[in-house]
């Protein structure tokens, strides 16, 4: 591709120094864009939510931007460590200090990039913190050191504590908005699948709108420091299809939808506590 | 080359040709080290006692760091692991990062640097000293109370450190150590502002007042700004827990996400801080070794300032996921901090830029700092994203990322004790064991940071005593307990480096053909620091003394002369 116009003879000493940062500039976009969907992940988790994939795309700019500035200037740093190591005792070199284009060079450029990366920041936070009308609506209370979830208008209500790891149920496809708070200490609400976090406070509720794009199960914790049993305080979330929830939801309204619920909890309970001993708790929370 | 020598001013007549030893008649021995006043050796109890601290603060990382090779670590239990990750982080930044970057060595070098004969007010910086010692011997006397030591994080989240939730006598001892230490760091700060702009020597004007004295100056405008906020905060915090009040506690009409903004309008300033002083000494460091003035001096300053200022308006981006906070706000003005660091950055490296650099001990140590804060830096800028945070937030990526920039900082204080150590002893250190320190700590630091990068975007959240529900978790976090011993190892190599090298080494004068004032007074200097001043009509009087006829340049006159 020949798209870069030859510089006019006349001012080629001018233009070359130029041409050379515009090259270093547009050698990773092109590359970016040649590659199209085939962006590394840079170790980060692609998301199984609309949201979360926007945070996904966001840290892979970033990430790119950190490779090119910081492999930039970990190879000004490295060239001139190794270039300009002394080869005498006494040999003084020029005593340069100042050099004012290099510096506000220096000084301009990362405004423009910080100035990039806000704006795409703003992009993608506003399309994180966006409330689109809701189809499900879920409460979730943080206590020391368990889950509650309850879903306004229905009987269903899922709590649990530590290893049991309640599970609640959401369905994909759908606008599911959380209302999360805590009634003791402060608690994170963290589904790393969904790369997304949130603080519970006492006092606070926090509002929030997931859109699960598959179904599947994920492994959810407490992120912020709670007390003794913090490193325990799970939870789950299984997303199902619309029809799935539905009926779900409708178990609660039977009792012997109950039971089974709660039958399902205890295996649950059963099969983690074979992981690691359980401990003695109270009951709060569950009211 | 006389000419300048015809200038030299005789501080003290009667003492012209003596050398080291100091005039000062006094008590000595133990009574002497209780009642002095000297910066000198107040800074040196300083450096002692901070150096110890980080030791102890190892020492706690070490048994974090073996409870986790195991994803059902059972070297501790869970009350204890809560108690130990608390008591790393309260020593590490309380008790060693902070004391040593405003008390230690700039308690010893800024009044030698701006020519002053002690510190402004040298009774409230001794009182500073054991503020700082009975409140570090405070928060560790928490292990010996019967609920044992703080255990609800370094941050204090209100309402767990409420009395109902953190009843022990522990909590209270934490919070009466950060109150002794926190008055203590007042009193520096008003020490240094007060030294740096009344005590300097004539000539020594603002601009040429060297790199490590201008960031004392700044860091001691903030921490009159930042730290009588959280003295404010834990007084409230103190009342909560035994006088009734509800400031923090939601039943009562209290707001619990107050505790973070007080603490956090603390706590970022305290960031820079921390951070400032190291800049400082890495910037000495790197300007000697290259044998070049620092590049870009003035605007060197600027940045300074630039993030000093900045750092009074970010400290909500620890409150991205509370909910409660203008995200694009505090955003735009933490990524913008990256622009004056950047300017850091690039002026260290402007300094090495044909420069002739002599790789001591100590350059080594600065290049570390370098290498290491540049990832630091990075990563952070990451975390100023409110969305990218929300992903981050409270997981190992944001544990990696500070220990990136504090142990960037642990380079630059090292570099630093390898600089001045010997003007403060009089001796050198081993450079064949500083070496061997400098690359066990440096390969240390990357397998200790980078797993815990990784570990961080798989998920694994901090503050984890256990991980047993994602075992896959295990192999990077043995990476990275290995880089933690290996931290360990390069520490004690520096303690062993300090007993061996006891009084073999003499240093002389400037051992490293600095060109600050400080190198142009005996080492140790004498009581009052100087026997007679250089004229000062740089930032670089002494050598602007020992080599008359190199001056800096700015780099027009250098070059158009050559190419026209």
């Amino acid at each position: 591709m020949d798209s870069t116009p030859q510089p006019p003879k006349g001012a080629k000493v001018r233009t070359s120094s130029f041409r050379r940062v515009r090259g270093l500039i547009a050698l990773p976009v092109a590359a970016l864009i040649l590659s199209g969907c085939t962006v590394p992940s840079f170790g980060a988790y692609e998301s199984d939510t609309t949201t979360g994939r926007s945070t996904y795309h966001l840290w892979q700019g970033f990430t790119i931007a950190a490779i090119i500035v910081g492999g930039l200037t970990l190879g000004l740093i490295l060239w001139a460590v190794f270039r300009y190591r002394r080869k005498s005792a006494d040999a003084i070199p020029k005593q340069t200090q100042y050099h004012l284009p290099l510096e506000w060079f220096y000084t301009i450029v990362p405004i423009l990039i910080v100035f990039g990366l806000f704006a795409a920041t703003v992009v993608v936070e506003n399309k994180v913190t966006a409330e689109p009308k809701a189809d499900v609506t879920i409460d979730v209370n943080a206590v020391q050191w368990g889950w509650t979830f309850q879903y306004p208008g229905t009987h269903a209500l899922i709590t649990g504590q530590t290893t049991q790891a309640p599970m609640f149920e959401m369905p994909a496809g759908a606008n599911v908005h959380f209302e999360l708070t805590a009634t003791d200490v402060v608690h994170g609400f963290y589904l790393r699948n969904f790369n997304f976090s949130r603080l519970a406070i006492p006092g606070i509720t926090n509002q929030w709108t997931f859109h699960a794009i598959n179904t599947g199960e994920y492994f959810g914790q407490c992120t912020e420091l709670c007390g003794l049993y913090h490193s325990i305080m799970y939870f789950r979330v299984k997303v199902v299809t619309m029809a799935q929830y539905k009926a779900w939801i409708a178990s609660f309204n039977t009792p012997e939808g109950a039971r089974a619920a709660e039958a399902a909890a205890l295996a649950t309970k059963q099969q983690l506590d074979s992981i690691i001993p359980t401990h003695p708790t109270t009951n709060h929370g569950v009211n | 080359m006389t000419d300048v020598h015809e200038h030299v001013a005789v501080v003290h007549e009667d003492h012209g040709d003596h050398h080291g030893h100091e005039e000062h008649h006094g008590p000595s021995g133990l009574l002497n080290w209780l009642t002095t006043t000297d910066h000198k050796v107040i800074g040196m109890s300083y450096t002692i006692t901070a150096v110890i601290m980080l030791v102890v603060g190892g020492a706690f990382a070490e048994l974090i760091r073996i409870q986790l090779m195991s994803p059902n670590g059972t070297l501790v239990g869970y009350a204890q692991y809560n108690e130990l990750f608390t008591m790393h982080g309260s020593v590490m930044i309380y008790l060693f990062a902070g004391p040593f970057a405003f008390g230690a060595l700039a308690n010893y070098v800024v009044p030698i640097q701006i020519g002053a004969p002690d510190m402004a007010f040298p009774r409230l910086n001794a009182l500073s000293y054991w503020l700082y010692l009975s409140g570090s011997i405070t928060m560790l006397l928490g292990f010996f109370t019967a609920g044992g030591a703080a255990n609800f994080g370094w941050v204090g989240y209100a309402p767990l450190s409420n009395a109902a939730n953190s009843p022990g006598y522990g909590a209270d001892l934490w919070i009466g150590a950060l109150l002794l230490t926190g008055f203590s760091a007042i009193f520096t700060g008003v020490n240094l502002v007060a030294t740096i702009f009344y005590l300097r020597a004539p000539g020594m004007t603002l601009f040429r007042m060297p790199i490590f004295t201008w960031n004392l100056l700044v860091t001691g405008i903030l921490i009159l700004l930042a730290f009588p906020v959280l003295t404010a905060g834990l007084i409230m915090l103190f009342a909560d827990r035994h006088f009734g009040t509800h400031i923090y506690e939601v039943t009562g009409g209290g707001v619990p996400v107050l505790w973070q903004n007080i603490f956090w309008f603390w706590g970022h300033p305290e960031v820079y801080i921390l951070a400032l002083p190291f800049f400082g000494m890495v910037t000495e460091i790197i300007s000697v070794f290259s044998r070049k003035p620092v590049f870009g001096y003035k605007g060197m300053v600027f940045a300074t300032l630039t993030i000093a200022a900045l750092s009074l308006g970010v400290w909500a981006h620890h409150l991205f996921t509370t909910g409660t906070v203008l995200l694009p706000f505090f955003s735009i003005m933490s990524l913008l901090i990256a622009v004056p660091t950047g300017i850091k950055m690039f002026n260290w490296i402007g300094t090495m830029w044909r420069g002739e650099i002599w790789f001591s001990t100590a350059m080594l140590m600065a290049i570390g700092f370098v290498i290491t804060f540049l990832i630091g830096g990075l990563t952070g800028i990451y975390l100023a994203s409110p969305p990218l945070d929300f992903f981050a937030h409270d997981t190992y990526f944001v544990v990696a990322h500070f220990h990136s920039v504090v142990m960037a900082l642990v380079f630059g204080g090292l570099g630093g004790l390898y600089y001045w150590g010997p003007k403060m002893t009089g001796y050198m250190l081993d450079e064949r064991l500083g070496k061997t320190q400098f690359w066990i700590m440096f390969i240390g630091v990357n397998l200790f940071t980078f797993p815990m990068y990784v570990l961080g975007l798989e998920g694994m959240p901090r503050r984890m005593a256990v991980y047993p529900h994602d075992i896959q978790w295990k192999t990077m976090n043995d990476l990275a307990s290995i880089g933690g011993f290996l931290i360990g190892i390069s520490t004690l190599i520096f303690v062993v480096n300090i007993v061996y090298s006891w009084k073999r080494y003499p240093a002389g004068d400037n051992p490293w053909d600095a060109g600050t004032l400080e190198w142009f007074t005996t080492s140790p200097p004498p009581h009052h620091n100087f026997y007679r001043l250089p004229p000062i009509r740089s930032e670089r009087p002494t050598w602007d003394y020992n080599h008359p006829d190199q001056k800096a340049l700015a780099h027009g006159h250098a070059s158009q002369e050559g190419s026209h």
